[in-house]
């Protein structure tokens, strides 16, 4: 026989072998090799503690009461994840995205950061935890009970409540030292997630094993199960369709809005793709579960005398064959359910009140800006999270206490479903309804909290407990259109679809009404926007405006919450961003929206808000900025603009190609032209030279004609090698290929010299030159400018029409460039020349007068480029006229 | 040519299929309600055994053919960061 001694020492052992578990687990992530932590199977195994106490007991006793019901309460989570497209998706990325730190962060940060909020949320998860946490604690007991009558021992009360009381404070041990070691709770608890893994394993191979000895150990094979079930008294399906549709709908609404469920889905989903995963293999996780139920229940009340409790069959079948090792793995199956239970249900419901009630309490209880500046916040939260954890446990061991641990174990489950999903409509309607409002939040959240106390939570604990038996048959105060199982006068409802009926009901009904009348705050409509299209909307449009605090005390704040180092590297990556050495970042807007988030992954979004809002004194988001970020009109209008962008982009592409085309046909028609061009050039001279050379190669020419001819020869030679160069010095600068050699030298000089390498034999052209020109020094390649000059000069000299031929320099100083003018006082170009003159083989006056091909001005507009300066044809100034403009 | 003009039609078919696929992952939780609901059409007469086992072998397979599709419809869904190409606002 099993001693109740053995059993605790097993299970002591079992706690130690998890203790070390976590440990080494949470010992591997802090060395960094924990990618194996992050895996699918780990999520869906952790997603396991729906599967609780209540479960591994309580299922049996269900199907033995009621049938086939039970399968109800994994039907609805089945659905729920095979559906997880539509809901659970978007949660993990709002999640991920506003890094939520749970349920009630969720509603809360959903309507404008809310405190009050938050705190209806968390009372409402508290209260109707309370029960479950008890079931838990209840179920350990009766197990333990169950080895001590086995043993021969009849546990009185007072051993199972002392045993109730030792099993809280291991509990409480166990939670706090894997539960509450960092502040983030969007970091992994790795240690409690492993732990639990393990547990859902155990949980699932217990259940699996007595479910196989039950069908092929005492049955005799599925064939033999099958009859038995058949000639069995239970009935299996005898359902009450509301009753079947409101559990469906109830556990499903349950497994997103239960908080302990909420935190292993959302806050510790550590990649989106597990989701897909896990929406087929936590579903297989619950068909393994609920698979030998029902021969369980069967086999059961065949084998065990009549009124024995079917919640323990799990564990007196095989103590009733005397399978004492099979009912040892059993035990701690139970006890993997309850313990793992509990613990992610703590955790998740001690960050809740610690972000949304203590820190809150504490931070309004300090003068504002002491509050975010002095004084140890981390472990101010850190003790508040432990605080909680106990204080929650305690809660569970009074409705222990209170309720008497007599009531069936699922019914008591029932109602702790039933207070959780109060929090489905907000949520829903927070998430897929942009118009949700925080006052219809909370209307809705209150009412529904209201009529759940009084139809569920308060008849739950016995007719003469807290309601008196008066009052449940003829309502407060003779007022029988409010008894708490029959609300406006309606009967004949089981209790538990009409408590959830009337409470959803006129919760979601307050909601929506109430939203519909109000008007939200700015922040609510940002919030909303943001939750709504999450998938839309990546970058999130800053709740800052005005950013007045000084980089020192966000920085000082921020580490009195996230401790130094994680403080340090954000300031220090964000100082980098911007271009900035060491720690202390300019504080736009953005940087203080960023903030704000990663402390929201520490205390939640609403005090996150709080204290920024602390220090940042100006006000938050303003009505213009959510007109231009979260309207709908602005929306659309930022998408129209979008499409606009792009298409006028394309637009000026297939402009850009356009013109790219048509400068390549220019060019192509200029090439051709080029060259014819350039072969008529060549060619007349050497026709000259061709026919001169014949006459002189017949000989019979008297000597003073052949001097002559010759002299012809020797000219057009001259002439082409002068054009051919002049050529050559083109495609050179044209190509970029020419060397500058940079020099200074004094204007005046050059000025000098151009004019007198220009100046011919009889020379009519009088030059004027300004006298500041001999003040003026230039840095550049003063050959080339020279060069330049010489070619103006030279170009009035051949083209100057007026009798008495005159040129005036003159220069002029402006923004660091000089302007040279070269003025004569010829009839000048017309003005449909002008732009052409500077083109190659360009001549406005007859060839017979200018000796040159064209290209003079061309080779110096090609320099003066060069040079970084123009040369352009100034007009209006009674002559021709040219304008150099050189660099200072 | 005709390679990258295959393969453009290639690539388009698979995100139709994804976005179908989508699609049905939307329906079948509907589909699966339905279907959890239909026992409770039946005619029942309390203590009517032969209802018990049939009730139970229908619950239980429709458990199954759900878990199966939407394993079946898991392994073939890319899940990315992208937006939902579907979506028009």
């Amino acid at each position: 026989m099993l001693g109740v001694n053995t059993v605790i020492a097993i299970s002591l052992c079992y706690v130690a072998i998890l203790f070390m578990v976590a440990f080494l687990a949470e010992r591997r992530a802090t060395r960094g090799n924990a990618t194996w932590l992050h895996s699918p199977l780990i999520y869906t195994l952790s997603l396991s503690i729906y599967c609780t106490a209540w479960t591994f007991y309580g299922a049996v006793g269900y199907a033995a009461r009621s049938g086939l019901e039970f399968v109800t309460i994994y039907l609805g989570p089945t659905l729920m994840m095979i559906g997880w497209w539509w809901i659970l998706r978007k949660l993990v990325r709002i999640g991920r995205a506003q890094r939520i730190t749970s349920i009630a962060d969720l509603v809360s940060s959903r309507f404008g950061k809310s405190t009050s909020l938050g705190v209806i949320v968390t009372v409402i998860s508290v209260v109707a935890a309370t029960p479950y946490i008890a079931l838990q604690l209840q179920s350990v007991t009766l197990s333990f009970a169950v080895f001590a009558q086995s043993d021969g021992q009849l546990w009185q009360d007072a051993d199972l409540n002392a045993t109730a009381m030792w099993v809280a404070v291991g509990l409480f041990v166990f939670t706090v030292i894997f539960g509450t070691r960092n502040l983030d709770a969007n970091e992994r608890h790795h240690g409690i997630v492993m732990a639990i893994a393990v547990e859902a394993v155990v949980k699932l191979i217990a259940l699996l094993a007595v479910g196989v000895f039950v069908v092929w150990g005492v049955a005799g094979g599925p064939a033999e199960m099958m009859t038995r079930i058949d000639n069995s008294d239970v009935v299996l399906w005898d359902q009450n369709g509301g009753r079947w549709v409101s559990l469906l709908f109830l556990s499903g609404a349950a497994l997103l809005c239960l908080p302990r469920m909420f935190q292993v889905l959302v806050v510790e989903n550590a990649d989106e793709r597990h989701l897909a995963i896990a929406s087929w293999a936590f579903p297989t996780y619950l068909l393994l579960m609920s698979l030998f139920v029902v021969p369980i229940a069967v086999v059961g009340l065949d084998l065990l005398p009549a009124g024995s409790n079917p919640d323990l069959f799990v564990l007196t079948v095989p103590l009733q064959e005397g399978k004492q090792g099979l009912a040892m793995l059993s035990f701690l199956g139970g006890f993997s359910s309850a313990t793992s239970m509990v613990m992610v249900a703590t955790i998740a419901l001690a960050t809740m009140v610690s972000n949304h009630i203590v820190v809150p309490m504490w931070l309004s209880m300090r003068p504002s800006q002491q509050a975010v500046m002095s004084g140890d916040i981390r472990h101010v939260i850190l003790l508040a999270r432990r605080l909680s954890i106990a204080g929650v446990l305690f809660l569970g061991l009074v409705y222990y206490r209170v309720s008497g641990g007599g009531t069936a174990l699922a019914a008591i489950g029932l109602v702790s479903f039933s207070g959780a999903v109060q929090i489905l409509p907000a949520m829903l309607g927070g998430v897929f309804w942009r118009g949700a409002s925080r006052l219809g939040a909370a209307a809705g959240l209150l009412t529904g909290l209201a009529f759940w106390l009084w139809t569920l939570f308060l008849p739950s604990f016995g007719a003469e407990s807290l309601i008196g038996q008066t009052v449940m048959e003829q309502g407060p105060y003779g007022l029988s259109w409010l008894r708490p199982q029959a609300m406006f006068g309606i009967v004949g409802l089981d209790p538990l679809v009409h408590g959830l009926l009337w409470s959803m009901l006129l919760n979601a009904g307050m909601f929506i009404l109430v939203s519909l009348v109000t008007f939200p705050t700015p922040l609510e409509r940002l919030q909303g926007a943001q939750f709504v299209n999450v998938f839309e909307h990546s970058a999130a449009a800053p709740a800052w405006t005005t950013a007045a605090a000084g980089a020192e005390d966000l920085l000082i704040m921020a580490q009195r919450i996230m401790g130094s180092e994680q403080a340090q590297a954000i300031f220090e990556r964000e100082a980098a961003r911007q271009g900035k050495n060491g720690f202390l970042p300019e504080v736009t807007p953005n940087f203080v929206e960023l903030l704000e988030r990663e402390l929201a992954g520490s205390v939640g979004a609403a005090t996150a808000h709080a204290m920024v809002g602390q220090l940042i004194g100006g006000s938050g988001v303003s009505v213009e900025d959510l007109i231009a970020v979260a309207d709908e009109a602005a929306q659309i209008l930022e998408y129209s603009n979008r499409l606009e962008a792009k298409s006028s982009e394309q637009e000026q592409t297939a402009r850009a190609l356009r013109d790219a085309n048509d400068k390549l046909t220019a060019l192509s028609i200029q090439k051709d032209a080029f060259l014819s061009q350039i072969s008529h050039e060549l060619r007349t001279p050497m026709t000259s030279i061709r026919s001169f050379s014949d006459i002189l190669r017949d000989g019979d020419i008297p000597l003073s004609d052949q001097k002559r001819y010759s002299g012809i020869i020797h000219d057009e030679a001259i002439r082409l090698t002068g054009l051919l160069d002049d050529l050559l010095d083109l495609s050179v600068l044209e190509n970029g290929q020419v060397m500058l050699h940079v020099n200074t030298g004094n204007l005046g000089v050059l000025i000098e010299r151009a004019i007198g390498a220009a100046s011919g034999l009889e020379d009519t052209l009088e030059i004027v030159c300004a006298p500041e020109l001999a003040q003026m020094t230039v840095t550049t390649d003063l050959d080339r400018l020279v060069q330049v000059f010489i070619n103006l000069i030279a170009n009035a000299r051949k083209y100057c029409d007026a009798e008495h031929q005159r040129l005036k320099i003159s220069v002029l100083v402006r923004e660091g460039t000089y302007l040279i003018d070269f003025v004569d006082n010829g009839s000048g170009i017309a003005i449909e020349n002008q732009q052409l003159i500077f083109e190659k083989f360009s001549r406005v006056a007859d060839g017979s007068k200018a000796g040159g091909a064209g290209l003079g001005l061309a080779i110096c507009r090609e320099i003066m480029r060069r040079l970084g300066g123009d040369i352009t044809y100034l007009p209006g100034q009674y002559g021709t006229a040219f304008r150099v403009t050189l660099p200072k | 040519m005709s390679n990258g003009l295959k393969s453009k039609i290639f690539l388009e078919q698979a995100g139709y299929r994804q976005r179908r696929l989508r699609d049905a992952l939307r329906f079948w939780p509907i589909f699966g309600c339905i279907l959890l609901v239909i026992p409770l059409l039946w005619a029942s007469e309390p203590a009517d055994h032969a209802l018990d086992t049939n009730a139970l072998i229908y619950i239980f397979g429709v458990w199954v053919l759900l878990i199966a599709v939407t394993a079946i419809m898991a392994r073939r869904l890319r899940v990315d960061d992208a937006p939902d190409p579907d979506f028009k606002p």
